[in-house]
């Protein structure tokens, strides 16, 4: 493990363990492979509450530093309770995130120093899917903007790049525009 | 049979190395499947040409003379010129010689072909670094009535079946097919994931003038930040026609070219494209933006600002509101898939522990290390940007001569 009581400076993103840890990977590719988990529960209505506690990777399992949890619910118009986000938000919260993560990460090895990043993201859904009213509509989106406001020591260009190169080591992102087998049992 | 050294593959690179080692005194054999240049007359299409200007056109010995210096070789004059090549070099030649396996043999190396048995200190591997298509997982599921054509079978759009086809890989091999097929009346589709954008000639001078210049070429694997990374940097969008003319996205658009992202699938008979597609042209315009600064810079601070047309910019890569997920090959009237995907060497005769876990040749700029006395030429980004263009055999030949000069203990012959 890289010492992480010198002061990182710039963004704050340890990259130099990131490197590190691509480098390892290649003589170890055994490593690399993570599961992440999330347990679910339902409380009422549409209501349920989501713990994440725990995740595998490096070849072993390893706890988060609390039990992190998300309630989700649905919206009045759906004529329910809104005691939460809804899903979808929550999909478009994972992808801002991982987006933001990413240009900070990007801008510590470029050696740009960031003051602000915000970034507005709107996914646009026609609900006659999910409905079933119209079996020609998708249930999900049918597109996502994102759109970054940076503040940074940088030109346009460099931040457009940030964000370009972000997007291309994405998780989220690949999740979300490329398809991914999904299988759910009940036990 | 003995000899100091084997060299696989009469191709430039090969000849090149011969007469690298022919200058040093140093006892070898040219062994070739076919005969000399037989990639280049067999496993080409019809319309290719060179994508290096004729002036860039050099070998170890030999350079282009004739009186085009800005055109782009045919296929049929880069075979005569290698063919001329071969003539100069005069290498102890083997043709119709195909090599079966390498492997060890006390303090050498074994070569076994189907016309015998040679018995060696040093072997040099120039059979090619696109000797196999390579084609993504996907392509096992292609759903059935739809042609699969890969760019070594594909000759000619004629050849192929009417109606429309969906071009994958958008690098110099996957835009030069789409454009030509396209012009057919074969509506294209072309599914467009990381490529290298570059325009054709920029500021009045061929790209690869300010490449080949700006030092660029040159730069060499030990220098670069990621050399897995750019040895994977796809060819890069450009095509060497008589009218210099620059092939990109937008001009395949503007002819009605169709685009998708890159090719996630098949499922229940549709093919599945990333939403990906605006940041994968977004990056390809961003990198050639900064390809051109630094050509701007490198032109001021060489004082060429005078002598050359002033700097310019292009319009970034259009990509509509929302390109299709899914299409219905049958029902979009798709009958062909063109792989243009990329290619790999074929190194499936070589019986040496020197494979890395995805089996590429593990080697150091060519030396191959962990089999001391085997050496690879001609393969993307080996020493040198440069690597994989025909100029950019002349240094790595003369590196890895040397080195292997030194590993069979000749010496080389004063000049």
């Amino acid at each position: 493990m890289t010492d992480t009581s010198e002061p990182i400076g710039l963004n704050g993103v340890n990259v130099e363990h990131l490197l590190g840890a691509r480098t390892a990977l290649g003589e170890t590719p055994e490593a690399g492979q993570f599961k992440w988990r999330v347990t679910n529960e339902w409380l009422h209505g549409t209501h349920s509450k989501t713990h994440v506690e725990g995740y595998f990777g490096l070849g072993g399992e390893h706890d988060h530093k609390a039990d992190y949890t998300f309630e989700s619910d649905h919206p009045l118009v759906f004529a329910a309770e809104d005691n939460a986000a809804t899903p979808v938000e929550i999909v478009l919260t994972g992808l801002a995130s991982c987006l933001t993560a990413g240009v900070a990460a990007v801008a510590q090895v470029r050696e740009i120093q960031l003051r602000s990043v915000k970034a507005t993201v709107e996914g646009d859904m026609d609900i006659a899917g999910i409905l079933g009213a119209d079996p020609e509509v998708r249930n999900g989106f049918s597109n996502i903007r994102v759109t970054y406001d940076i503040d940074a020591d940088a030109t346009p260009e460099d931040i457009q790049a940030l964000v370009a190169q972000s997007q291309k080591r994405s998780a989220v992102y690949d999740i979300l525009t490329n398809p991914t087998n999904v299988t759910v049992d009940v036990t | 049979m003995q000899t100091t050294t084997v060299v696989v593959g009469a191709g430039h690179a090969g000849l090149a190395v011969s007469h690298c080692l022919a200058a040093r005194g140093i006892d070898h054999v040219v062994i070739e499947r076919g005969e000399v240049a037989h990639t280049w007359r067999t496993e080409r299409w019809d319309s290719l040409r060179l994508l290096t200007p004729n002036w860039q056109t050099r070998v170890p010995g030999l350079a282009y003379d004739g009186d085009d210096p800005d055109g782009f070789m045919t296929m049929a004059e880069v075979v005569a010129f290698i063919e001329r090549y071969a003539r100069l070099v005069a290498p102890p030649l083997e043709t119709g010689t195909t090599v079966e396996l390498l492997t060890r043999n006390g303090d050498g190396y074994e070569v076994v072909t189907d016309r015998g048995v040679w018995l060696c200190q040093a072997v040099v591997i120039a059979s090619g670094g696109f000797n196999v298509p390579k084609l993504p997982p996907a392509a096992a599921a292609l759903p059935g009535g739809i042609e699969p054509v890969t760019p070594m079978d594909y000759t000619r759009p004629q050849a192929l079946p009417e109606g429309g086809a969906l071009v994958v890989g958008a690098s110099a091999t996957g835009v030069q097919i789409a454009d030509e097929v396209h012009r057919s009346g074969r509506p294209v589709t072309l599914a467009v994931g990381e490529h290298v954008r570059m325009p054709r000639t920029y500021r009045g001078k061929d790209i690869l003038w300010w490449m080949d210049r700006t030092g660029l070429h040159d730069e060499r694997y030990d220098e670069v930040d990621d050399i897995v990374r750019a040895r994977r940097v796809p060819s890069p969008q450009l095509v060497g026609t008589p009218e210099r003319a620059t092939l990109n996205i937008n001009n395949l658009t503007d002819q009605g070219v169709r685009l998708v992202g890159s090719l996630a699938g098949f499922a229940d008979g549709k093919a599945q494209f990333s939403g990906s597609l605006r940041n994968k042209c977004t990056l390809a315009d961003l990198k050639q933006g900064r390809l051109l600064d630094t050509i701007d810079e490198w032109a001021d601070e060489n004082g060429l600002d005078e002598e050359v047309e002033p700097p310019q910019r292009y319009e970034p890569t259009r990509v509509e509101e929302s390109p299709p997920l899914t299409l219905d090959l049958a029902r979009e009237g798709i009958r062909t898939v063109i792989w243009a995907t990329g290619y790999e060497p074929d190194h499936s005769w070589i019986d040496l522990p020197v494979f890395d876990r995805k089996g590429r040749l593990r080697h150091d700029g060519g030396v191959v290390t962990e089999a001391p006395g085997v050496y690879r030429i001609g393969l993307n980004f080996l020493r040198r940007r440069k690597s994989s263009f025909i100029h950019g055999t002349e240094d790595d030949a003369r590196d890895l001569t040397e080195h292997l000069a030194g590993h069979v203990g000749a010496r080389s012959l004063p000049s």
